[in-house]
């Protein structure tokens, strides 16, 4: 990792954590999708160079590219990366004639001895005048073991070409197929059964003020139609909507989808600008939620007071205390009122919290009841660090500095002060389904990855995670 | 809902001690006699153990168990069940050799002024359905706090296994004298309700104890071991002797 230049750092002061954008110096355009590689994270994007992460969370300048031009993609095959790019980029006032390049690499670390790339080969191109620009590569290798390249602009169709996965060549006698229009920066995905095509509509480069959003139609036939859920095809300018402007960030597009496990997904691509970040063009990490058999942009947690809700049964995470019961009158099922019913007061942290142990108390599940017990305060610890999925999180206590712990039997537990140790640190992801993971960034003793449970309705433990079921889901709510 | 219309039929005050009075609702008439109402017979819910040894059954639960009459435990609500009351009230002694003597069937013991006698049953259900074990033998069925004991054999050394528990209302459980287990609040009974933390059953004898509260309602519990997979043990033998 590159240390901080005196000129990076008040930008990296700026990139505080939020949701939706990664911090440090994320700042790029036209990223491709994410590699891992050798315990680190790349992304390339437009004019060469591109991103490096440790974390996935926090990311800087230093990966390196050849050969310039736009909006790169890069895959691994076997053990290579295989990386397609643009000698080009006209634009839509600028020339058509462009080629899509494919070159190899051992690795994408420019530090190691291993780092070279191979003389690149051209693979598709456009002619000046022809219904195509080709740049804007993206690649697919297929289950079945082929290798996909999808390329092009608003200027005329989105084409489709196999390339050789042993080569990076484009397969002989192959010719480009055309399966979609008016859109660009596009990337074929492949998900139980389905094809998915992903484009970006709206408009490029502007800052601020563009309109760029991300769509998707989808086929069983790798070559196409891809139809959008209205039954449009993509060929008659369909698709169904991503992601498009949210939180304060616009002109989403370049998409790139990485598959972290069963259930666990993260889509990449770049906000063209970033209100908090001056409008600057930044690369995003949000995670991919699947609803109905379409992909959509999920929605990390964001700091903020919960119930956290098991997905086994409804019930919430809570303080093992007693239950104390708010002393207001009751009221008959069938009487009359004389005057208008008068507001009950919720109960607050200050009528119960002398009632409580002071050391550790244990955790368990019960039946919500909107009490101090129940209410979790989610507050983000840059200091820790980040993940894919966004920045560690400290959870207490409204209120309190009574932190949620894993423990060494692999159980939780509040402990009554927050010190920053890795088993109080936590990880949330929104999962594919749209609930989310909590996960220890440690488990003292343990290094096998654990997530928290629900073992029985009423009783949270850690344990293994598993997307098949609910006892590995949780809910953030807030009533 | 159920307790509170209860606690109407009954005639008991359904406000808690602490709240505001209010009118209470007027007394219904009662309904009379249902034609046709069902004969509750106590062999439909529990049968006198007849065998040496027992398994759990196909879900793992365990169906063996020696019962005590109930003990009689005014409480007119559930809603005390708070986990300082229970600890109180399970941590008192009621009987001689509570938690270190295991049972013999038809024994008796006193408690106050109550003589009360132990039960060997196998539960022709996968839940043991106390409020049956009392009404169906004219014993008190509210207010009530029931013991239940078993013994269990384990084969081999059973690692990070979990004590299952539902049951209706609190409860406590204890493995060979050690608490492992508190249900509390006013509960109902649900399978895999409420779990204990990872524990190892070494090979051999282990007396596991339950102590059952209720005030108005329906009184039952379920027990069985899981594996950390979820899936019950069932090769234990049970029986109810040293």
């Amino acid at each position: 990792m590159k240390p901080f230049s005196i000129l990076s750092l008040p930008l990296a002061l700026l990139a505080a954590p939020q949701a939706g954008a990664q911090v440090g110096e994320p700042f790029i355009h036209d990223p491709s999708t994410l590699a891992f590689c050798e315990g680190k994270y790349y992304t390339f994007g437009t004019g060469g160079g591109g991103l490096i992460s440790a974390d996935g969370w926090t990311w800087h300048r230093g990966a390196e590219r050849p050969g310039g031009g736009a909006a790169p993609d890069v895959i691994r095959i076997g053990d290579r990366y295989l990386v397609a790019y643009s000698a080009t980029g006209g634009g839509l006032g600028g020339t058509h004639r462009g080629q899509v390049l494919t070159m190899w690499n051992k690795t994408l670390d420019p530090q190691s001895p291993d780092f070279k790339f191979t003389e690149p080969i051209v693979v598709a191109e456009s002619a000046n005048d022809e219904d195509c620009d080709a740049i804007d590569a993206g690649l697919l290798l297929a289950p079945d073991g082929r290798l996909w390249l999808t390329y092009g602009t608003y200027f005329g169709f989105i084409r489709l070409v196999e390339l050789d996965p042993q080569t990076g060549a484009r397969k002989a006698g192959n010719e480009p197929i055309n399966i979609a229009i008016d859109c660009e920066a596009t990337v074929l995905i492949y998900r139980d059964g389905w094809y998915y095509l992903l484009g970006t509509h709206g408009t490029c480069c502007d800052g601020t003020n563009s309109t760029y959003n991300i769509v998707v139609g989808r086929s069983r036939n790798v070559l196409g139609p891809y139809i959008d859920n209205v039954g449009r095809s993509m060929l008659e300018g369909g698709g169904k909507m991503v992601v498009a402007a949210r939180h304060r960030k616009t002109g989403a597009g370049h998409f790139g989808r990485t598959v972290e496990a069963e259930g666990v997904e993260k889509m990449s691509f770049h906000w063209e600008a970033d209100f908090d970040l001056g409008g600057r063009s930044v690369l995003a990490i949000l995670p991919l939620r699947w609803r109905n058999g379409w992909p959509e942009a999920g929605e990390p947690l964001r700091e903020g007071t919960y119930e956290i809700e098991s997905e086994r049964r409804g019930y919430s995470l809570e303080l093992a205390v007693d239950f104390v019961r708010i002393q207001a009158a009751r009221q008959m099922f069938g009487q009359r009122d004389t005057v208008p019913p008068a507001p009950i007061a919720s109960q607050r942290l200050s009528d119960v919290v002398a009632t409580w142990p002071a050391g550790r108390i244990p955790v368990r599940i019960g039946d919500y009841m909107f009490r101090p017990h129940q209410r979790w305060t989610l507050t983000a610890v840059p200091e820790a660090g980040g993940t894919l999925a966004g920045p560690y999180f400290k959870i207490t206590i409204e209120g309190t500095h009574r932190a949620l712990a894993a423990t060494e039997e692999a159980e939780v537990e509040s402990v009554p002060e927050f010190t920053g140790a890795p088993e109080q640190l936590w990880r949330i992801d929104q999962l594919t389904d749209g609930t989310y993971r909590i996960m220890p960034k440690r488990v003292p003793g343990h290094d096998e990855p654990l997530v928290l449970i629900s073992a029985g309705d009423c009783t949270p433990s850690l344990g293994a995670f598993d997307m098949q079921s609910d006892n590995c889901k949780w809910n953030f709510r807030d009533y | 809902m159920k307790a509170f219309l209860l606690s109407c039929l009954l005639g008991l005050p359904f406000l808690l001690e602490a709240q505001t009075p209010v009118q209470r609702p007027p007394r219904r008439q009662p309904l009379p006699e249902m034609v046709g109402a069902p004969v509750l017979k106590l062999s439909d819910y529990l049968v006198p153990v007849t065998t040496e040894t027992a398994t759990p059954d196909a879900d793992g639960f365990i169906r063996r168990w020696l019962l005590l009459d109930p003990i009689d435990k005014p409480n007119r609500s559930n809603t005390v069940f708070t986990d300082s009351y229970l600890r109180e009230h399970f941590g008192q002694t009621y009987f001689k050799g509570q938690m270190t003597d295991l049972p013999k069937a038809g024994s008796r013991v006193s408690v106050g002024k109550q003589k009360l006698q132990w039960h060997a049953y196998d539960s022709q259900l996968f839940n043991v359905k106390l409020f049956r074990f009392a009404s169906l033998r004219e014993k008190q069925v509210y207010g009530v706090l029931f013991w239940a004991v078993t013994v269990i054999d384990c084969p081999d050394d059973l690692t990070d296994v979990r004590l299952s528990v539902g049951s209706n209302s609190a409860s406590m459980w204890w493995i060979d004298g050690n608490e492992t287990l508190l249900l509390s609040g006013d509960r109902r009974m649900v399978k895999d309700d409420v779990m204990s933390r990872r524990i190892t059953l070494t090979k051999g004898r282990h007396v596991l104890r339950g102590a059952i509260i209720n005030g108005p309602g329906m009184s039952d519990f379920c027990v069985r071991f899981l594996q950390e997979d979820g899936t019950p043990v069932r090769h234990l033998s049970i029986r109810l002797s040293e």
